[in-house]
């Protein structure tokens, strides 16, 4: 593995590796839960703190899980901290939770969470793991937002419930069901794919 | 327990809450192996029985030993459904190593599928009983086959049209999906 500093672990989940819109991993939260930007934002942060504890305990307990059973290890470690997190949203916020629904516990399938395990976790120690994890985590927590943010204000025609344009909005309803949300991150995609392109023919010319 | 009839728990959840497209579960398998309609097809035959063996699991789980640590239940689902894909991937390269091929990584994967993990919370959180709970399984699992081979067709006739080139790969597939989950929203009024 190439060695990278520890700020390119943090900026690395943020942008150039962004788990959602790069990676396409833990793509059914981001679609189900992000028909408004509060709920993205509730979402993101249980999976933030998910995310932040399991890199924490794996790379601290590296040395203690044999390699064979080492995915189940993770599963553990992760279904622990997704029930921790269900409780404390059950406590604190219950309304959020009742939104949310399965989807908090079904936090423990995500596949970014076991991917950062995986590939970072088990190899590095605490501290720059702490760093991928929270990287990975404010990009996760980019993605949902930008997402959120597209259906709520074209689907409602309002942000986190205040309303932008006034009572003569026709609101696009198709966005706030579930195929607005295979279509604006497809819509997404496209425009990245765009800006992609327009740079490499820039670079070549 | 709840009351709803079996059949309008088999058609919910095969057609009107359509998994993959209303509900956004199991969306690795569908972008993954959604490029072959045999693969597909066969994907979803997995996924069916995977599904079923998950329901009977939980319900026992429930029912046995779950009723007096409730907190538990994340953590026993998770390892019952690791341990039941395990078996089943052992038994898929036993009876058929070229279906083990040709599925791939999407077969151990189907531990982090949060089709099988959620339909273990949703009967759950519905209160399902033993016989409403595998309806609901063979529902979810046809739903998401026809989902799969629904997207695998289209994806086989549009290889062969004019693409632009910026939209072809994840873009075009989620686009396409988007339509389908618009058409699926269509027997929303049927229940």
């Amino acid at each position: 593995m190439r060695k990278t500093t520890p700020s390119q672990d943090f900026i690395r989940g943020i942008w150039n590796e962004n788990p959602v819109l790069i990676q396409m991993l833990g793509l059914c939260p981001a679609l189900a839960v992000t028909n408004s930007v509060k709920n993205a934002l509730a979402m993101s942060a249980a999976t933030f703190f998910v995310i932040c504890c399991s890199s924490v305990l794996v790379s601290s307990c590296k040395r203690f899980i044999p390699n064979e059973v080492r995915i189940s290890a993770y599963i553990l470690v992760i279904a622990t901290f997704v029930t921790l997190a269900d409780m404390i949203l059950q406590a604190y916020a219950p309304i959020q939770h009742k939104e949310l629904g399965a989807f908090i516990a079904l936090i423990v399938v995500n596949c970014m969470i076991l991917g950062r395990q995986e590939a970072f976790s088990a190899k590095n120690n605490v501290f720059r793991s702490l760093l991928d994890a929270v990287g990975t985590g404010i990009g996760f927590t980019i993605a949902l937002v930008m997402m959120g943010g597209f259906r709520e204000i074209l689907g409602t025609g309002s942000f986190l419930e205040y309303s932008l344009f006034g009572p003569n909005f026709e609101p696009w309803v198709v966005m706030v069901l579930p195929a607005g949300g295979f279509l604006t991150l497809g819509f997404i995609l496209l425009a990245m794919g765009y800006f992609e392109q327009r740079k490499k023919a820039e670079k070549t010319s | 327990m709840s009351d709803q009839t079996l059949f309008s728990i088999f058609f919910s959840a095969m057609v009107v809450n359509n998994f993959t497209l209303a509900m956004f579960l199991g969306l690795c398998p569908f972008m993954g192996v959604s490029a072959r309609v045999e693969t597909a097809l066969r994907m979803g035959l997995a996924n069916i029985f995977v599904l079923v063996l998950t329901s009977l699991s939980a319900w026992f789980l429930n029912t046995f030993i779950l009723e007096s640590f409730p907190f538990l239940r994340i953590i026993s689902f998770i390892i019952v459904v690791a341990s039941l894909v395990q078996i089943v991937e052992m038994v898929v390269k036993k009876l058929s190593p070229t279906l083990f091929r040709q599925l791939g990584i999407y077969l151990p994967l189907m531990t982090t599928n949060c089709a099988i993990f959620g339909l273990a919370i949703f009967q759950t959180n519905r209160g399902y009983g033993f016989l409403q709970g595998i309806v609901f399984a063979i529902g979810a699992g046809l739903g998401l086959t026809l989902a799969l081979v629904l997207m695998a067709s289209i994806r086989e006739s549009i290889e062969f049209s004019d693409v632009p080139g910026l939209a072809k790969g994840t873009g075009l597939v989620l686009i396409i999906a988007g339509t389908l989950s618009l058409a699926f929203m269509g027997f929303a009024g049927m229940l």
